[in-house]
């Protein structure tokens, strides 16, 4: 570490090309923390999933209904501490492309999900108007939307059974503010009240689009499922039970294969930089080989002159890695603010600095070994004679 | 030269490289043809224009000596390139398939408000009173040309990570073959009405195991049998198609999702909207095909354009770094040969052309190898994502040779932002300074 003034010295010898070169790094890592942001955001499936929670859907697929006489049997099964259920309701705002994710949530729907951070007032508020809905604070805030408000959501799925239309007034009776950073996502919903929506719509009641169980032992979930799944065993109406990671995570990924993509994306970026910035080591080394061959004459050994040439290509890439992984991470709530709510990309992860600490410390390697091997074999006589 | 000076006359160079970018970006590409050979004419006519050859061939010619800093800017923009290239391709792929799919001759007619057949429900009624309505074209024994379609979901598991995705299912009247006679049997034969078979499109087997013919796959837990493979060339590829009422009593269901119809002709779409329009009984939207399945792309395809030119933009910014160090480094090492040029007569402009024109020469060179790189990948490279109706649409990769000139604009403008100001450097060089230089 005493040489550190001697390695900055390298660096600031030629201003401009280190500043071109920190800036080409800086592009590369910016675009690694943001991409990668997009990975996380698409692999979490949008929300925290709750290792104590599975998701019993239809077997056959996701438009398939099941009977809601199936909460009572699931509720009786021996490791359920908790059940409740949903069915997708569907539609926009105003508009096609303003689509909403909306559904109407059975009884102790916020028991089992703490993470939307309801409070018992606002649920009971639910529970006591029929056409209430809870919407999330970014959503609201998107349409600026208020308590009291109507809210009118076309093209549903459902009809409406006394007038036939798809067209649907309700009144929003809260707006939560989802308590944890990571459950932001959940602040995109619309969440409606089961009676009213059970009784009101033309496709007939009684049926629920999937259970969320809660399991007293997160340990023997997988067995609770098959548990569940045997109770509809050969019925019309057959059952899949699955952790709900898994269920989120089955949407993100008919999207198509995003972690592929990125991975391609950054590959081509890394391989880049690489050849760029070992390209500006060789350059530099290549200029000071009498400055390196002055320094060991003055007796500094091969293993330190290695080591300064080592470490400013590390520092280099450091530099610049560190600067855009930090631009990267300001940009990501500019990004989501400009989406409008599309995409909630999560803050940059500790574990993805770690990977962005840890490439940049092996492209710095790789580039930096070439141009460090050849400073520390320099032979004194013919460096300083300019053979 | 005061600092005033200096400043201002950065300001200027940076307002006129934002400038060209801009212009670069939005002229036409005669426009552009235009300019090439307008400085091709410069170059070849003019004395300054022929010097300017002159100093460029220099620099051309010493190119393989500096092989290893010029192969930065060529792959630097390759990379850059090929990332756009292949990103524009696949958001065109997925625009062109949906809007192949449509036409101006067929109109599907969806519950109103619906956006898109899941969303929609007619009853048996409603169908019969569409498929009756004036402007619907008729065949020779009278018969309306429409089908009344019901359309459910599936899961099958992918063949590329064995996850389960959604597959559509839509079940098809009599009509179904005269209202889509691009839908041709390719392997097998068609399905029977009244029994369990369904027929594949060529995209899904591709994408979903277990979609061979004569194998079987479970519906709502009954057994049909796959009994042949149809080709379209549009989004249907990624169906499977069985007859309406079969389907329909497999799934319990009492109407039909979608009603499309053959036009009597081009005008008859009016008719056809003013009568269902004024009908009474009927609560419908009605729109050409190519309208409907036009407005299914946007959304999806236009996201992936914008994250495309996103990151295209970041990655065209880190190479234009790498190409001004390279610029950089080149004209240091040639100062005096630049220097000797310009002690002999030759004036500022041919060595500020001549370096931009190396460095829009490698661009160019970049630019083709990351345009070739991406048509080679990906060209026709087939993928699956969930579009309208919830389910996947399988689709290609499609490089257009005007995709591959987009590509190619943004490398010669990286080309030029590089060599810009180290073109302006090498043309300032005091000369006596720069010949003393060992």
């Amino acid at each position: 570490m005493k040489y550190l003034h001697l390695v900055w010295a390298a660096l600031m010898r030629r201003k401009s090309r280190t500043v071109l070169t920190i800036l080409s790094v800086l592009a590369a890592f910016l675009l690694y923390g943001l991409l990668d942001a997009v990975r996380v955001a698409f692999n979490s499936g949008g929300t925290i999933a709750g290792v104590d929670r599975v998701v019993v859907s239809s077997k056959y697929s996701i438009i398939q209904s099941l009977p809601e006489s199936l909460v009572a049997r699931v509720a009786a099964t021996p490791g359920v501490r908790k059940v409740t259920w949903a069915n997708w309701f569907g539609g926009y705002y105003q508009q096609p492309r303003n689509q909403l994710i909306n559904f109407a949530i059975g009884a102790d729907y916020f028991d089992v999900y703490p993470d939307y951070g309801v409070t018992p007032a606002m649920a009971d508020a639910l529970a006591r108007t029929r056409t209430g809905v809870l919407v999330g604070k970014t959503l609201a805030d998107r349409f600026g939307w208020k308590v009291g408000d109507k809210l009118p959501v076309m093209g549903s799925i459902f009809p409406d059974k006394a007038t036939g239309e798809t067209t649907w007034i309700f009144d929003i009776v809260g707006i939560y503010e989802a308590p944890d950073a990571a459950s932001r996502a959940l602040e995109q919903q619309v969440l409606l009240n089961w009676k009213y929506f059970d009784e009101a719509n033309a496709y007939g009641s009684g049926q629920v689009g999937w259970l969320v169980v809660q399991v007293s032992d997160p340990q023997r979930s997988a067995a609770v499922a098959a548990a569940i799944d045997a109770l509809s065993a050969n019925s019309d109406h057959e059952t899949k039970t699955q952790t709900e990671q898994e269920f989120n995570l089955s949407f993100a990924r008919q999207m198509g294969d995003i972690g592929l993509i990125v991975t391609a994306i950054i590959g081509a970026v890394f391989f880049t930089l690489m050849l760029l910035t070992g390209n500006t080591m060789a350059q530099a080394v290549r200029e000071r080989i009498p400055e390196l061959a002055t320094l060991k004459t003055l007796g500094f050994t091969d293993r330190s002159v290695l080591a300064l040439v080592f470490l400013e290509s590390l520092l280099l890439i450091l530099i610049g890695g560190v600067l855009g992984m930090a631009l990267a991470a300001a940009l990501l709530p500019v990004v989501s603010a400009a989406s409008g709510g599309m995409l909630l990309l999560p803050p940059i992860s500790a574990a993805s600095w770690a990977i962005g600490i840890a490439l940049m410390i092996a492209i710095g390697a790789i580039v930096g070994v070439l141009p460090a091997l050849r400073a520390m074999r320099l032979r004194i006589v013919d460096a300083l004679a300019g053979r | 030269m005061t600092l005033i000076g200096k400043l201002l006359r950065a300001v200027v160079l940076l307002v006129g490289i934002a400038v060209s970018i801009a212009l670069w970006i939005v002229l036409p590409a005669a426009a552009l043809v235009g300019g090439g050979l307008l400085l091709a004419a410069w170059l070849a006519l003019t004395r300054v224009g022929r010097q300017s050859m002159a100093v460029t061939w220099i620099g051309v010619s010493t190119l393989p000596q500096r092989l290893g800093a010029s192969s930065v800017i060529i792959i630097g923009i390759a990379g850059v390139v090929a990332v756009l290239v292949a990103l524009l391709a696949l958001a065109r792929g997925l625009q062109e398939t949906l809007r192949g799919t449509g036409n101006a001759d067929t109109a599907i007619v969806l519950r109103g408000g619906a956006s898109a057949e899941l969303d929609s429900g007619l009853s048996r009624e409603a169908a019969t009173l569409i498929l009756q309505a004036p402007g619907v074209a008729r065949d020779a024994s009278g018969q309306p040309l429409g089908t009344a379609e019901v359309v459910v979901v599936v899961n099958l598991p992918k063949k590329s990570n064995e996850s389960e995705a959604n597959v559509e299912v839509r079940g098809v009247g009599a009509q179904a073959w005269a209202v889509r006679p691009n839908m041709r049997i390719v392997e097998g034969r068609r399905f029977e009405p009244g029994l369990r078979e369904l027929i594949v499109g060529a995209g899904a087997r591709q994408q979903f195991t277990g979609l061979e013919p004569g194998s079987t796959i479970s519906l709502n837990g009954q057994q049909w049998q796959i009994v042949g493979i149809f080709a379209t060339g549009d989004a249907h590829e990624s169906q499977l198609v069985g007859d309406a009422e079969t389907v329909a009593t497999t799934y319990r269901r009492g109407g039909f999702q979608s009603v499309t119809v053959r036009l009597a002709s081009p005008q008859a779409f009016d008719q056809l909207k003013a009568a269902l329009g004024s009908d009474p009984r009927l609560k419908v939207d009605v729109r050409t095909t190519r309208a409907y399945y036009t407005s299914q792309s946007q959304g999806l395809s236009k996201v992936i354009r914008i994250v495309g030119i996103v990151i295209a933009t970041i990655m065209a910014i880190g190479a234009v770094f790498g190409a001004l160090n390279t610029m950089y480094a080149a004209i240091s090492a040639r100062a005096r040969e630049v220097a000797t040029l310009r002690a002999i007569g030759f004036g500022s402009t041919p060595v500020l052309v001549a370096v931009v024109l190396e460095a829009m020469l490698l661009a160019l060179l970049g630019g083709v190898l990351g345009a070739v790189i991406a048509w080679a990948l990906f060209n026709g490279y087939t993928v699956s994502t969930l579009g309208a109706n919830f389910s996947q649409v399988v689709f290609r990769f499609d490089v257009s040779p005007v995709l591959l000139g987009t590509g190619v604009r943004w490398a010669l403008a990286i080309g030029l932002v590089g060599g810009l100001l180290p073109a302006v450097r090498a043309a300032r060089l005091p000369v006596t300074a720069a010949l003393r230089e060992s």
